[in-house]
């Protein structure tokens, strides 16, 4: 549709793809565009994609800095730093940080790069990138409500950070916002219009969340091309189809929460308060209950971490399979698991919660449950690890992401057995050890995962490469700089470091850890650094990069290498490709890879 | 686009509206189970259900009555038929919600404000969300309605008037359930 543009600015198209030129034959509304409709209030469904990636990298750089700029004052709590007023005025006058801002800083990391980066810049972009292109459909079952999944994204993203403007600070409750601190408007600077604002922005990108989730649900039931039975699409399908089933069906639960949480803050219920003093008041409310809210928020909160998780691992399993030029293994056993760890996910929230006063006998259930989750997480890095034995690896950097993805998740999951107990529970929670564990299993395990992804997918999406010198920089940097900050703080944790504290000095059985701090916030910069790095990559390779010349440059079988270099708004030029066999077929019957596209030949073996 | 997927199975709109009506559920069972866990506290106050609901269940049924007719008339392309009963839905949706606003300030007359967190504070908050979703019908209705009346192109196809049936059944249902579960769990 946009034909003059690209005959000016790409002509590597037609190049290519000469004959290709009949717009009009696959019934496709071919509306003119302009500046507006294809870069901003678009409906394309790979334009959406690219504006969650870019969006979701500007949150990460944010929420990033925070955490190196607080790293900075926990490293070396009796220093000031200029830099630290510079960014944050008076909250860090004479260059410390003040305790309250300390709060609100970890509260907004937490809320940024949780929701605001893993889950709408993760699944956003590539569940938009490749839902239809690897399903075989010409866009999105609603490309309205996908435009609008973006925008209300958008006004989320724009009251989030409106928030960190706001004469009293965001909300610094911590992430998960309890009550009754979330709740009392006088119980801390930021519990004031902070936390309206967290909880505004919190229901807009809830909206988001559930536009985006229908459509890919939607688009995988129902858009799939001729011939893509459920059991041959790629688990980057499987994975992205059970993140948005988890995300219709826990993020009204917290809005839910939210909107009594709203009540209590502004409209004086009292739904989770009661018996309470704020400086010597006792304040009128009677009858609620703190457990709510918590039961309400973990109800989400449990499967929003495989809203994270989960897309990382379909990305993975694709990424790993290509490269590893090897079909995957248990293909099947990696969609059960899939399967099990999204029923799982509603069954173990209240493990967050063993020590606010659950009955043990209750916890019990949710440790037996908790720990199940094992054997599918087992199973798929059996799986993954299986993949690259005996591969002929090819390792460019989306594969050495793909490889420290299973890393970080193998490192991060086994303590999540500990955790999951109740009883060593008790000793661990709300310390480093905490930190430690979802920090490598759900944050660094995700970024690499997505990192694998852009990798993987940034021809598809500007048809270029990016810079492979600088990949291995940016991998080996996050890898090793990852493992230096988080790893260390498991002792810190079983030590019994309390998370949230700015200043350990006052306390002596921590004075042991000072110089770990320190040299844990120096990794922290390094590794930030290098984030950078990537960065610079992304947008220096989307004009600069060297050039995608062929259609399929990794020898891939799904069907986003059967469009044209630089798909226009509809992917295919003529008709959709019919497929016939899975998506796995590599180094089959003496052939390196076999297309999902092409017909099963009679004398070809089984699979 | 849309049009030229395959014709197999169910339309993706009308499969987007089920997964949508499963995720409002959800919503709602965090709230009646909210509802649960809070009455079995102490310190849990019950509250009379006003009589205007009762109204408000037969009106919300006839709807739900009118607009499968209407859905039936315009299959049969009894086009002035379908306008009126269309019609007829929206103006008994608008009856609902009144009668819904005059149950919420008879409470509140009689001592039920947002002080507290008993059966009438949970009332307000799950009705009043109920009657958002019947209202965004109402909306959606209205465009409808209007399309049919002033639409200049004919339209044969049924799918829009469908999702707009299912979904007003489903906001129907809905009420139906929230007015026997507050009744029965005090």
């Amino acid at each position: 549709m946009n034909q003059e543009s690209n005959n000016t600015v790409r002509p590597e198209v037609h190049v290519t793809h000469d004959g290709h030129h009949v717009e009009h034959d696959h019934g496709h509304g071919h509306h003119k565009e302009t500046f507006i409709t294809k870069y901003i209030f678009s409906q394309d469904h790979k334009t959406i994609a690219k504006q969650f990636l870019i969006s979701g990298m500007i949150w990460a750089v944010v929420g990033g800095l925070m955490s190196v700029l607080f790293r900075l004052q926990l490293g070396y709590p009796d220093q000031s730093f200029e830099i630290l007023e510079t960014f944050f005025g008076r909250w860090a006058e004479g260059g410390q940080i003040k305790p309250e801002f300390y709060y609100a800083l970890i509260t907004m990391h937490g809320t940024i790069l949780v929701f605001f980066v893993l889950t709408g810049g993760l699944s956003g972009t590539f569940a938009n990138l490749l839902i239809p292109l690897q399903v075989g459909a010409r866009d999105m079952a609603s490309p309205l409500m996908n435009m609008l999944s973006y925008w209300f994204f958008f006004i989320a993203s724009v009251i989030m950070m409106s928030s960190l403007f706001v004469q009293t600070g965001p909300a610094s409750g911590g992430w998960t916002s309890y009550p009754p601190l979330s709740a009392l408007g006088q119980a801390s600077e930021g519990s004031k219009v902070g936390m309206d604002l967290w909880l505004l922005s919190m229901a807009m990108f809830i909206v988001s969340s559930l536009l985006g989730g229908l459509n890919y649900i939607a688009t995988i039931l129902n858009m799939r091309t001729k011939g893509m039975s459920m059991t041959r699409m790629p688990l980057t399908m499987w994975a992205l189809f059970f993140t948005a089933i988890l995300g219709v069906l826990s993020f009204p639960v917290l809005l839910s929460g939210a909107i009594l949480l709203l009540f209590d803050r502004n409209l004086g219920t009292s739904f989770y308060l009661s018996d309470i003093y704020v400086k010597g008041q006792i304040m009128p409310n009677e009858g609620g209950s703190a457990i709510l809210y918590q039961h309400l928020f973990w109800f989400l909160g449990h499967p929003e971490v495989y809203i994270i998780i989960l897309p990382a691992m379909g990305l993975v399993s694709e990424v790993m399979s290509v490269n590893a030029r090897k079909p995957i293994f248990g293909y099947m056993a990696m969609v059960g698991s899939l399967f099990a760890i999204a029923i799982l996910a509603f069954l173990v929230w209240a493990h967050h919660m063993f020590v606010s006063g659950m009955s043990p006998f209750l916890g019990s259930f949710f440790v037996l449950l908790t720990l199940l989750i094992a054997i599918p997480s087992a199973i798929k890095v059996f799986n993954w690890i299986t993949t690259i034995w005996r591969g002929n690896l090819r390792l460019n950097p989306q594969m050495l992401f793909a490889i420290g993805f299973v890393s970080m998740f193998i490192s991060g999951g086994l303590t999540g057995i500990f955790l999951g107990n109740s009883t060593i529970d008790i000793h661990i929670h709300d310390t480093y050890f905490v930190i430690a564990h979802f920090h490598i299993v759900m944050g660094v395990a995700a970024f690499f995962g997505m990192f694998c992804g852009v990798y993987h997918w940034f021809p598809k999406m500007y048809g270029r490469y990016m810079n492979s010198t600088l990949g291995y920089i940016h991998f080996w940097g996050t890898l090793i700089g990852a493992y230096l900050i988080f790893w260390p703080m498991h002792y810190m944790g079983l030590a019994g470091v309390p998370r949230r504290y700015m200043d350990f000095r006052g306390w002596t059985s921590f004075n042991q850890f000072g110089e770990l701090n320190k040299f844990i916030s120096i990794v922290t910069i390094v590794v930030f650094a290098v984030q950078l790095l990537f960065i610079f990559n992304f947008f220096y390779s989307i004009w600069k990069g060297r050039k995608v010349r062929s259609m399929n440059p990794y020898g891939a079988n799904t069907l986003e290498w059967t469009t044209p270099i630089r798909p226009g708004h509809g992917n295919w030029v003529g008709e959709i490709p019919e497929v016939h066999r899975w998506a796995y077929d590599y180094s089959k019957d003496g052939r390196e890879f076999i297309p999902q596209t092409e017909p099963v030949s009679p004398n070809e073996t089984k699979h | 686009m849309v049009l030229e997927g395959k014709k197999r199975g169910v339309h993706p709109h009308k499969f987007t509206l089920w997964v949508a009506l499963a995720s409002i559920v959800m919503m709602f069972a965090g709230l009646t189970s909210a509802y649960i866990v809070k009455s079995n506290q102490a310190n849990w106050e019950v509250v009379e259900t006003p009589v205007e609901f009762y109204y408000s269940t037969v009106v919300i049924l006839l709807s739900s009555l009118t607009i499968q007719w209407a859905l039936r008339s315009f299959k049969q392309r009894e086009m002035s038929r379908y306008r009126l009963l269309m019609a007829i839905t929206g103006v008994l949706g608008i009856a609902f919600i009144w009668l819904q606003w005059v149950g919420f300030n008879w409470m509140w007359d009689n001592g039920v404000t947002f002080q507290g967190s008993g059966a009438g504070q949970f009332l307000y908050i799950i009705a009043g969300l109920h009657g958002l979703h019947v209202l965004g019908g109402i909306v959606a209705l209205i465009v409808v309605i209007t399309r049919a009346f002033v639409g200049r192109t004919q339209s044969y196809s049924s799918v829009p008037v469908e999702i707009m049936s299912t979904y007003w059944h489903f906001v129907d249902v809905l009420w139906i359930y929230l007015f026997i579960f507050l009744i029965i769990v005090k």
